[in-house]
C-alpha cells in the first residue's frame, strides 16, 4: 500500500482501520468436492457497507465462496462469522443474507410483487408494512409501471431489476450478487453498474459481487479479491489492483499489460536498476521490491503509461526501448501500437487521440521509441 | 480417358447446376416434381390448384379433416342412433329419416331412450359411481405418480433415461395380460394373501378382489404412466435455483414446495389428471374384471346395453351423455385458462 498521507480529506477505508471490526469474517475457509478442491483455505475479511468484489475466471471457486456465505454450501473447513456469529450450520432460510442468483431465479407463477413480497411474506409481516415496503423497494428500482406484470412478461435489465428489489426487500445484512450484470447487453451494464452503486451508497448495506468481468469490479467496488484456483491472489481496491498489482497474475488479469524480463543489476537508493535483455536497456524504476542484485525480475508495464515517439530521447538515463511499429489499431478514442522489438518482444502502447487528426504521424514499420517514467513500470518478483 | 475427354467438352459446374435445380433429392419441390410424372398425383393437384386452395391451406386443414373424418362423423352417427328406435332388424334399430310420398322427408326424433337414462336410477347411479371411481383413482394416482415424478426429476441424469423406460416398459405387455395378473395378486389365493399370511401380518385371507379396492389399484396401475408423464415433463423443467432463491428468501423447505415447486407442475398436475381421469370414467374392462357384481361403473352399463341386450339406441345414448360429461367440464376449464392468459 503506497499511502502517500497527503490527502487533506478523510477516506472511508475501514480496512485499514485496526479499530474496525469485519461485518464477515472467513477464517481459513475450505470447500472440498471430493478430490476437487474448490476454495483453498481463504481467509478474508469483509467491512460494513462494501461493495466488496470476488473477481476471477470461470471455474476459481468464486461461486462456491458466496454460495457458502448464503449458506447453500458448508465449509469443508474453517469458519465464517457474520458479525462475530458462526454461521456453521445455520440453513439459509435462516441466515440474514439475502442473493441475487444469477438466473435471476424468479418465480414464473407469480407477479412482480408477489415475487418482491415473497422473502416478506415468510417472515410474517404485517400484510399493510409488506405492501408499504414493496412499494418502496419497486420504486427504487423504477418498475412501479410493470408491478402487476409475470417475470416472462418482462425484459432482461426489467428482470434483472426484479430480482435485485426481491433481494433487497428483506433489508439483509448482506446482499451477495452472482454475476448479477451478466445476461445484460454491454451498455446497459454499464448504466446498471453505477444505479448498483447508487442503490448500495443510499440502503448501506455490504453487498458481495462475484464477476468473471473485470471492467465491472473495477467500477462498483471498494475493494477487490483477485482469484485463482480457490485461493486469493490480492485484495485491494481497484486503483492499487491496477497500479500495484502483486503478481503476473493479477497484472494480467485486470487490463492490459505488458511483461518484460530483467535481472536486478543495481539496488540504490528508492530505485532499482534492471538489466533486460528483452527490452534491450537498462530500466530504472522506483516502485521498491525485496530483490537482491541478480535476481530474476518482471517489469509490468501498462501500455497507457508509455510514450511513442518517432526521436530517440536525449537523455540516456529515460527507461527506453526501441522498435519498430508492427499494427496500428485505430478504435476512435485512442489507438493501440504493437511495436516489435529488436529482442523480437512485442510490446504494445495506447495513445489518446487528442486532436481530430485524420493523418496520424506514426505508421506501419517506423522505427520508434518507447518511453516511461521510474513510477510507471511495475516491478514483480516470481 | 474417355471420361476426362467429356468433361473438358461440357461446362461441368453449369451442366451440374441446372440438373440439381430439377431434382433436389429430399426437398418437397422435387419430390413434387418426380411425382408430377405420374398421372393421379396430376390431376389432383391440378384440381386442388384449380379450386383455390393452396397447399398452405391444406396443411392447416389437415388436422381438422383428420377431426371430421374420424370423432365428429362416428359421433354423429352415434347420436343418430341415440334418436331412433330399438328393432328386431339388421341393423337393429329403426331409420332416423323416412321418405313419405317420395316427396317428403319425415325425421322421427326418438327421446325415449334419454327418458329413461334420465328416469331409470340404475344409469343415474353408474353414472355418479362411474365419476366417483374416476374421481378417486385420479386422485390416488395423484398422490402415487407425484413423488415418482420428483424423485425422478432428482436422480442422477444418467438415470433419468432408464427410470423413464421402466416407467413406459409395461406398455409393451398388453393391457389384459396385465389386469389378468392382477387377479393372480388380488384372489384369496393370491400372492399378496399368501405373502401377508406368511408373514403373519393376518391370519385370515383379504378379500380384495371383486371389489371396488381391486378396481382402484386396477385403474391405479394401469393409468400410472399417464399421471407420471406430464409431471415428470413440468417438474423436469424447473429451475433448481427457484428453491434456493425461495430458501434464501426465508422460506423451508416444506413450504417451498407448495408455494413454488407444486405451482409450477400444476400444468402437469392438471393434464396428469384429465388423461387418467378421462379413460378411467369410460374404464369397463377393470371393473368387469377386478371389481365385483356391485361395482357399478357406465362403461360396463354401455358393454352390457350393446353386446348383451343389442339395444343400440340405448347404449348410444348412454354414450352421449358421458361424452358430454366428459366435454363440458373440459372445455369450461379451456375457457377459463384462456382467460387466465389474457388477464
Amino acid at each position: 500500500m503506497a499511502a502517500s498521507g497527503q490527502e487533506v480529506r478523510k477516506k472511508w477505508e475501514p480496512w485499514n482501520d485496526p479499530q474496525e471490526k469485519p461485518h464477515v469474517q472467513l477464517v481459513g475457509v475450505t470447500k472440498r468436492f471430493g478430490d476437487f478442491t474448490a476454495v483453498d483455505n481463504i481467509s478474508l475479511d469483509i467491512y460494513k457497507g462494501e461493495f466488496f468484489s470476488l473477481l476471477g475466471p470461470s471455474g476459481c471457486g468464486k461461486t462456491t465462496l458466496l454460495r457458502m456465505l448464503a449458506g447453500f454450501e458448508q465449509p469443508s473447513q474453517g469458519q465464517i462469522l457474520l458479525e462475530g456469529s458462526d454461521m456453521a450450520g445455520v440453513p439459509p432460510y435462516r441466515r440474514p443474507v439475502n442473493m441475487m442468483f444469477q438466473s435471476y431465479a424468479l418465480f414464473p407463477h407469480m407477479s412482480v410483487e408477489t415475487n418482491i413480497a415473497f422473502g416478506l411474506k415468510q417472515d410474517k409481516i404485517p400484510k399493510g408494512e409488506i405492501a408499504q415496503r414493496v412499494d418502496e423497494v419497486i420504486e427504487l428500482v423504477e418498475l412501479s409501471a410493470f408491478a402487476k406484470r409475470k417475470p416472462h412478461q418482462l425484459s432482461g435489465g426489467q428482470r434483472q431489476r426484479v430480482a435485485l428489489a426481491r433481494a433487497l426487500v428483506k433489508k439483509p445484512k448482506m446482499l451477495l450478487l452472482d454475476e448479477p450484470l451478466g445476461a445484460l447487453d454491454k451498455k446497459l451494464r454499464a448504466q446498471t453498474q453505477f444505479e448498483l452503486m447508487n442503490i448500495q451508497e443510499k440502503l448501506g448495506i455490504t453487498f458481495v459481487i462475484v464477476t468473471h468481468d473485470q471492467e465491472e469490479a473495477m467500477t462498483v467496488s471498494t475493494r477487490i479479491a483477485v482469484m485463482d484456483h480457490g485461493r486469493i491472489v490480492q485484495v485491494a481496491t481497484p486503483n492499487e489492483i491496477y497500479e500495484y498489482p502483486n503478481s503476473r497474475y493479477v497484472a494480467g488479469f485486470i487490463g492490459d499489460v505488458n511483461i518484460i524480463e530483467g535481472r536486478v543489476s543495481e539496488v540504490g537508493e528508492g530505485y532499482l536498476a534492471i538489466a533486460s535483455e528483452q527490452s534491450g536497456c537498462s530500466i530504472r524504476t522506483r516502485h521498491a521490491l525485496d530483490a537482491p542484485v541478480g535476481a530474476a525480475v518482471w517489469i509490468a508495464l501498462r501500455p497507457e503509461k508509455l510514450v511513442i515517439s518517432m526521436d530517440a530521447p536525449a537523455d540516456t538515463r529515460t527507461n527506453c526501448m526501441a522498435g519498430e511499429v508492427w499494427d496500428i489499431g485505430y478504435l476512435g478514442n485512442l489507438s493501440i501500437y504493437h511495436v516489435k522489438l529488436d529482442s523480437g518482444a512485442m510490446i504494445t502502447t495506447a495513445q489518446t487521440n487528442r486532436t481530430r487528426d485524420t493523418d496520424r504521424p506514426i505508421t506501419w514499420e517506423d522505427r520508434v521509441y518507447l518511453t516511461w517514467t521510474p513510477d510507471a513500470g511495475i516491478v514483480l518478483g516470481q | 480417358m474417355n471420361q476426362k475427354h467429356q468433361d473438358t467438352k461440357a461446362p461441368a459446374v453449369e451442366y451440374l447446376d441446372s440438373s440439381s435445380t430439377d431434382s433436389v433429392p429430399g426437398t418437397l419441390e422435387g419430390f413434387h416434381k418426380q411425382l408430377q410424372l405420374l398421372p393421379p398425383y396430376r390431376w389432383l393437384s391440378q384440381a386442388i390448384a384449380g379450386s383455390g386452395i393452396s397447399a398452405r391451406g391444406l396443411l392447416i386443414a389437415t388436422p381438422y379433416l383428420w377431426l371430421l373424418l374420424f370423432f365428429l362423423a362416428p359421433f354423429l352417427i352415434v347420436l343418430k342412433i341415440s334418436f331412433s328406435e330399438y328393432a328386431i332388424a339388421q341393423p337393429p334399430y329403426t331409420a332416423l329419416f323416412e321418405w313419405v310420398d317420395d316427396i317428403y322427408i319425415q325425421v322421427k326424433l326418438n327421446l325415449e331412450n334419454y327418458q329413461l337414462l334420465y328416469e331409470d336410477s340404475l344409469y343415474w347411479r353408474a353414472y355418479l359411481n362411474s365419476v366417483k371411481i374416476a374421481g378417486i383413482s385420479t386422485l390416488l394416482a395423484l398422490l402415487v405418480g407425484y413423488p415418482l415424478a420428483y424423485g425422478m426429476t432428482r436422480a442422477p441424469r444418467h438415470w433419468r433415461l432408464a427410470l423413464l423406460m421402466l416407467v413406459i416398459l409395461p406398455f409393451w405387455t398388453s393391457f389384459l395380460i396385465r389386469v389378468y395378473a392382477w387377479i393372480g395378486i388380488l384372489k384369496k389365493e393370491g400372492l399378496l394373501n399368501l405373502l401377508l399370511l406368511n408373514l403373519g401380518v393376518i391370519d385370515q385371507p383379504l378379500t380384495v378382489m371383486n371389489t371396488d379396492i381391486a378396481v382402484y389399484i386396477g385403474i391405479v396401475y394401469s393409468y400410472l404412466p399417464f399421471m407420471v408423464l406430464p409431471l415428470y415433463a413440468s417438474l423436469e423443467k424447473m429451475d433448481d435455483s427457484l428453491l434456493e432463491a425461495a430458501a434464501d428468501l426465508g422460506c423451508r423447505p416444506i413450504k417451498s414446495f407448495w408455494q413454488i415447486t407444486f405451482p409450477i407442475s400444476i400444468h402437469g398436475v392438471i393434464a396428469g389428471c384429465f388423461l387418467v381421469f378421462i379413460p378411467a370414467l369410460g374404464e369397463f374392462v377393470i371393473p368387469d374384471l377386478l371389481g365385483g357384481s356391485g361395482t357399478l361403473m357406465i362403461g360396463k352399463t354401455l358393454w352390457a346395453e350393446f353386446f348383451s341386450n343389442r339395444d343400440w339406441p340405448l347404449s348410444s345414448a348412454v354414450a352421449v351423455v358421458l361424452l358430454l360429461i366428459l366435454v363440458v367440464p373440459i372445455v369450461a376449464f379451456q375457457k377459463m385458462q384462456e382467460k387466465d392468459k389474457v388477464a
